[in-house]
């Protein structure tokens, strides 16, 4: 008798499921926007977060030599420029071009002329001669913290190569006997290579691939049931299964396995998107990663159910789905690390599955992981969709049979 | 297209006349299939149905008849066990609409106002998928589905999207959706809504050749006062969350035609405020409907009714153009129940807003 009720529970489910796809198959840009939805999600936050791999190229920047020399001799600036312009012309990471004064640099940065620029102060020349420091003045544009911080790097990064360069040189200079080499060791005694878990150059779409994949899947399902299920109380189809003796959970089963075959169909493009297009490699068992994304799919069931009870309308639906999904996007660390947060966030964070999951698919994917890493992530998951699950099933009874 | 389907449709049937319904012609037994007792639905303090009692016999045609907002649909989505009652009872075929829903639900479609398919899905396709839900074996609901489409002339379309039908051919198809379980009672929730009278034709026909053929006992809710008169056997009208009148169409309206009561349409030339003042204050007039410009319906009652009615005209200084004394329609009877007339809010078939009316405005209410 039982196993009969299973029988048919599951029977019905696959039917309503089955129809579900059918009917999205059917629309044409439904399906276009399927495809197009992780595409853009993938390169935008791809390309917006600066990757080790992206390097600043032509970025103007004026040069203001204001060196007033020591008894008219200005071959210490005269030097720095060249040397700026030596190395520039094999980087090509600036564009230089000459201006009067401070105040034509702020004005160019102003009209969006120039990103930065640099002053040579009048005593330059005067110091380097008399053995002291020279300073050299970045102006910065406040108004593109990110570009300020490239030019910032950019710029550090010219000015210790020329300050090791004029070292070298002057080691060199105290005494015959040492090499090119060995004065380098003088100057720079140390040297710092990186390297990770696995091989190769990491991106930032290695890190945000694994977390746009789980979100993507997981948020599916959340959003996608009650917005289907408060869309067939509108258009009145429920009506239509309702009147069937049909078990009222195989309504919510059909409806779940549904979204989650959108759901994974739309985890399988962001994984080709992302190894073919963005070139991340998946270090760990594929076999895992759908694994884990259908754990995630369970975990967020239970949540999509319980919203699906609450929501009266589709509209209702469409804004409990949006005031969920933005914290979510942004706290589960799917698309900037966590530990880059403060620590009353990252304690938010630690309430939401898809924090766990994000991190367990980053850690599969990007690091080869294994299941007794992910462990800790699992049981969570686990716990989470067992309780909401205990929670959704009582209410979305009793909003069935009002 | 639709329309050689209507005529092909009636000639095919012609043998029931349309216009008139003859009382001999019934194909009930005297068994409830369906009795209701005390059945009460509310929406906090707002009550949809008010504790009302009925039974209807097998193979009845049976029409609830009343305003937005009576209570009508309400009471059918109890009985078809889609809302649960707050008090009181009703079994359907001896099974309880609450502790043996699924039973019931074997035994029911329904037909509800709003189409039930889903517009991506193929005519056959959303036949399939319904009647999968019947756990019918396989053979049976394929040759079923194709006796159905045939039986509407849907054959033809059945590999269409149901979003590329006509209104007609979407009603028909929401009609044989509700067939495919062959059940014992058919509710229909204003089957003949916003459709063209072609169709409404059709789907009328199609009622009657259902309950002739199969026995199909049909529950129908409408405020069309021509479709009640037409289809049903017996007719309950609903006002105000109760049943206030139950019974044959003609014997309701022998309740208000009797020898006591006159029903006079007349048009006055120069018809004026004061004049129609004059009528409503004479003791036998029992409602006056000024129907246009000119004319004017009144229901009196008494033997010196004519008289009276013509004395107030004239001593008003009205001029009777012509008279005209009428039979009483179902509208008639449903003024002379409940005191206003159906139409005033049929034709704004927005449930929400007939609610506000009663101060209560439930947004559960569908």
């Amino acid at each position: 008798m039982i196993a009969m009720g299973a029988k048919s529970l599951l029977s019905h489910s696959f039917r309503i499921a089955w129809k579900d796809l059918t009917e999205l198959f059917r629309n044409r840009l439904g399906l276009v926007l399927l495809i197009l939805m992780p595409l853009f999600m993938m390169a935008m936050i791809g390309f917006i977060y600066p990757s080790s791999n992206t390097t600043i190229s032509n970025m103007p920047v004026a040069v203001v030599n204001q060196d007033s020399g020591f008894n008219g001799l200005t071959q210490p600036s005269q030097f720095f420029i060249s040397t700026l312009q030596g190395i520039n012309s094999q980087t090509h990471m600036l564009k230089l071009s000459n201006a009067t004064s401070l105040d034509q640099i702020k004005s160019d940065i102003q009209n969006s002329k120039i990103d930065g620029g640099i002053i040579i102060p009048s005593n330059f020349s005067t110091c380097i001669i008399n053995g002291e420091q020279g300073t050299l003045i970045i102006v910065t544009d406040q108004s593109n913290p990110t570009v300020s911080a490239e030019l910032e790097g950019a710029l550090s990064g010219v000015f210790s190569e020329m300050g090791t360069a004029l070292a070298q040189h002057n080691v060199q200079g105290l005494s015959a006997a040492v090499t090119a080499n060995e004065s380098l060791a003088v100057v720079q005694p140390y040297i710092v290579k990186t390297e990770g878990v696995v091989p190769g150059n990491q991106s930032y779409f290695n890190f945000i691939a694994p977390g746009i994949m789980a979100m993507t899947v997981m948020m599916s399902v959340m959003t996608g049931l009650p917005v289907a299920i408060s869309q067939e109380k509108e258009v009145g189809t429920m009506d239509g299964m309702m009147v069937a003796p049909i078990n009222r959970l195989s309504i919510i089963l059909g409806k779940a396995l549904g979204q989650t075959a959108r759901g994974l169909i739309q985890g399988v493009i962001i994984m080709a998107l992302a190894i073919g297009l963005f070139g991340v490699a998946v270090h760990g068992s594929i076999l895992l990663v759908f694994g884990l994304l259908l754990l995630g799919v369970f975990s967020f069931v239970g949540l999509g159910i319980v919203l699906t009870s609450l929501a009266k309308d589709q509209e209702t639906a469409q804004m409990m789905m949006m005031t969920l999904m933005f914290p979510m996007m942004f706290l589960s660390g799917v698309m900037f690390p966590l530990q880059q947060m403060p620590w009353y966030m990252q304690d938010i964070a630690k309430f939401l599955p898809l924090t766990y999951a994000a991190d367990a698919m980053r850690k599969v994917m990007v690091l080869g992981a294994g299941v007794p890493a992910i462990s800790n992530d699992l049981i969570i998951m686990i716990v989470f969709g067992v309780v909401m699950i205990a929670i959704a099933v009582p209410l979305f009874r009793r909003m069935m049979t009002r | 297209m639709l329309k050689h389907i209507a005529t092909n449709y009636i000639s095919t049937y012609a043998g029931a006349k349309l216009e008139q319904k003859n009382e001999t012609e019934t194909y009930q037994s005297n068994e409830s299939i369906i009795s209701v007792k005390n059945l009460t639905k509310m929406f906090g303090d707002f009550v949809a149905v008010d504790s009302i009692s009925f039974d209807v016999k097998k193979g009845e045609i049976f029409g609830l008849l009343g305003p937005n907002g009576a209570g009508k649909s309400t009471t059918l989505r109890m009985l078809s066990t889609l809302a649960r009652p707050t008090k009181g009872t009703a079994t359907i075929g001896g099974f309880d609409i609450v502790k043996e829903d699924t039973e019931v639900r074997k035994l029911i479609g329904i037909v509800s106002e709003k189409m039930i398919m889903y517009n991506r899905l193929t005519a056959r396709e959303n036949l399939v998928f319904f009647g999968s839900l019947f756990n019918l074996p396989k053979d049976v609901l394929n040759k079923r589905i194709d006796e159905l489409l045939e039986l509407v002339q849907l054959t033809k379309w059945k590999n269409a999207q149901v979003g590329t039908f006509s209104t007609g051919m979407r009603q028909r198809m929401n009609v044989v959706r509700a067939l495919l379980n062959m059940p014992q009672v058919l509710f229909l929730d204003e089957p003949t809504l916003g459709l063209d009278p072609q169709s409404s034709v059709e789907i009328r026909e199609f009622i009657k050749k259902l309950n002739r053929e199969n026995g199909t006992t049909i529950i129908v809710t409408t405020h069309m006062m021509v479709d009640a008169d037409l289809l049903c056997d017996r007719i309950g009208i609903m006002d105000h969350a109760k049943i206030v009148a139950l019974d044959t169409s003609t014997n309701l309206k022998k309740t208000i035609s009797g020898a006591d009561t006159t029903i006079l349409k007349l048009e006055i030339g120069n018809l004026s405020p004061q004049i129609i003042e004059a009528i409503q204050d004479c003791n036998c007039v029992d409602s006056v409907t000024q129907e246009n410009t000119l004319h004017l319906k009144v229901i009196s009652h008494g033997q010196e009714a004519f008289d009276s009615v013509i004395d107030a005209i004239r001593t008003s200084g009205g001029k009777i153009n012509s008279m005209e004394n009428l039979q009483p329609t179902l509208e008639d009877v449903f003024l002379h129940i409940t005191g206003h007339q159906v139409r005033d809010s049929a034709d704004q078939k927005i449930p929400m807003e007939q609610h506000k009316h009663y101060g209560a405005a439930p947004s559960r209410i569908r």
